[in-house]
């Protein structure tokens, strides 16, 4: 054989040379990872019903690839606008470090693969709701709603509130209330938690067109509706109480935490010009993430640590 | 076309490794998930 033969496989054109291990990580957005895991963590614990320990983990891990496929997915479909807007512009596509046809490929194999381990871990029911989360969050969140819309984020919200609905369902292989109510509240959350982002990033959305809320009808009606909806959140997480999820410490956690939350969503209605206005865009922003860990945290301690759960004599579960 | 530089060929062995570990963890997943449902019966069955 020829050296020309025996290097002949390491011939590349300048696009497949491929990136670092932890490029290909970065396309599966870890950071929303961590919170896809907590929540279907939190699902699968409250759901009665027995599921071997290591179906669990491996159901939650099949959730948070999922999650991940979904993010590189929507990181190939999204690389033209990524790489012009300030917060994503260090992604791995805009940076050169993968192609596009690499985060493409990743996306498909590691969704398919997810689904069929959910699948055959746990049911096929908690299989066809991931497969709908990825669905979703790809042709109708990605392409569709987000450059179409400043609606986008209120309905594409549905894809990040399912894994606690996956989770439950993984154990119990139904859809229940207590898990529409899990997914509401995320449902709810998604809004107020991205207005309040968009507010403080809005020329990076003007600037590639995106219409998102800030950009297309203002900040201060987007200030209203990070209000409005944010009293709506309050009040939804409030359900878990009242159907016999949560106890009487969830009942003062939702309740101590919601107060919070509209206090910085009013802050964020009052405060309306110069650097201060941003400020309490990113005081919300951070607090709502704070928020939904410390909820559900609440709702898990309840779930599995023995004693600590009261009823709080509401139970008007149908 | 290009001959790959020495940092590109350590990168590719390292992404190769890394695929290799992951199909490998996959394999173990898939037996110890057809273990666990299967339960005891897959020792009672007609051989």
């Amino acid at each position: 054989m020829s050296d020309v033969s025996l290097n002949f496989q390491d011939h590349v054109s300048p696009q497949t040379t491929g990136g670092e291990v932890q490029d290909y990580v970065a396309l599966l957005k870890p950071r929303v990872m961590s919170l896809v895991v907590f929540t279907s963590v939190v699902g699968l614990a409250l759901a009665p019903g027995p599921i071997h320990p290591f179906l669990g983990f491996v159901a939650v891990l099949a959730i948070a690839v999922g999650a991940g496929a979904s993010g590189a997915l929507n990181m190939w479909f999204d690389a033209d606008i990524d790489g012009a807007m300030q917060r994503t512009a260090a992604r791995p596509i805009p940076r050169g470090r993968v192609s596009k046809d690499e985060a493409l490929a990743l996306g498909v194999v590691l969704s398919a693969f997810s689904i069929l381990v959910l699948g055959l871990a746990t049911n096929w029911i908690a299989a066809g709701l991931l497969a709908l989360t990825i669905g979703f969050y790809l042709f109708v969140y990605t392409m569709w709603l987000k450059r179409k819309t400043p609606q986008n984020i209120v309905i594409g919200g549905a894809a990040g509130a399912f894994p606690p609905m996956i989770g439950w369902t993984a154990v119990t292989g139904t859809v229940s209330l207590e898990s529409i109510i899990l997914f509401l509240i995320i449902f709810m959350w998604t809004p107020p938690h991205f207005w309040a982002l968009a507010l403080y990033r809005c020329r990076d959305y003007t600037r590639v067109g995106v219409p998102m809320l800030p950009v297309v009808e203002g900040p201060d009606s987007t200030r209203t509706h990070i209000l409005v909806y944010s009293v709506i959140l309050c009040a939804v997480s409030l359900l878990p109480a009242f159907i016999g999820l949560g106890g009487v410490l969830y009942l003062f956690a939702s309740s101590a935490l919601g107060a919070a939350f509209l206090y910085y969503a009013w802050q964020v209605y009052c405060v309306r010009h110069g650097d201060k206005a941003d400020k309490t865009a990113k005081r919300l922003f951070v607090f709502s993430i704070f928020y939904l860990f410390a909820l559900y945290l609440v709702l898990l301690l309840e779930g599995i640590v023995p004693g600590i759960m009261m009823p709080t004599g509401f139970d008007f579960k149908v | 076309m290009r001959f790959m530089k020495e940092d590109e060929v350590k990168k590719r062995n390292r992404r190769s490794i890394v695929i290799g570990l992951i199909l490998l963890a996959f394999a173990i997943l898939f037996y110890a998930i057809t273990i666990i449902r299967l339960g005891g019966d897959v020792f009672n069955r007609p051989l």
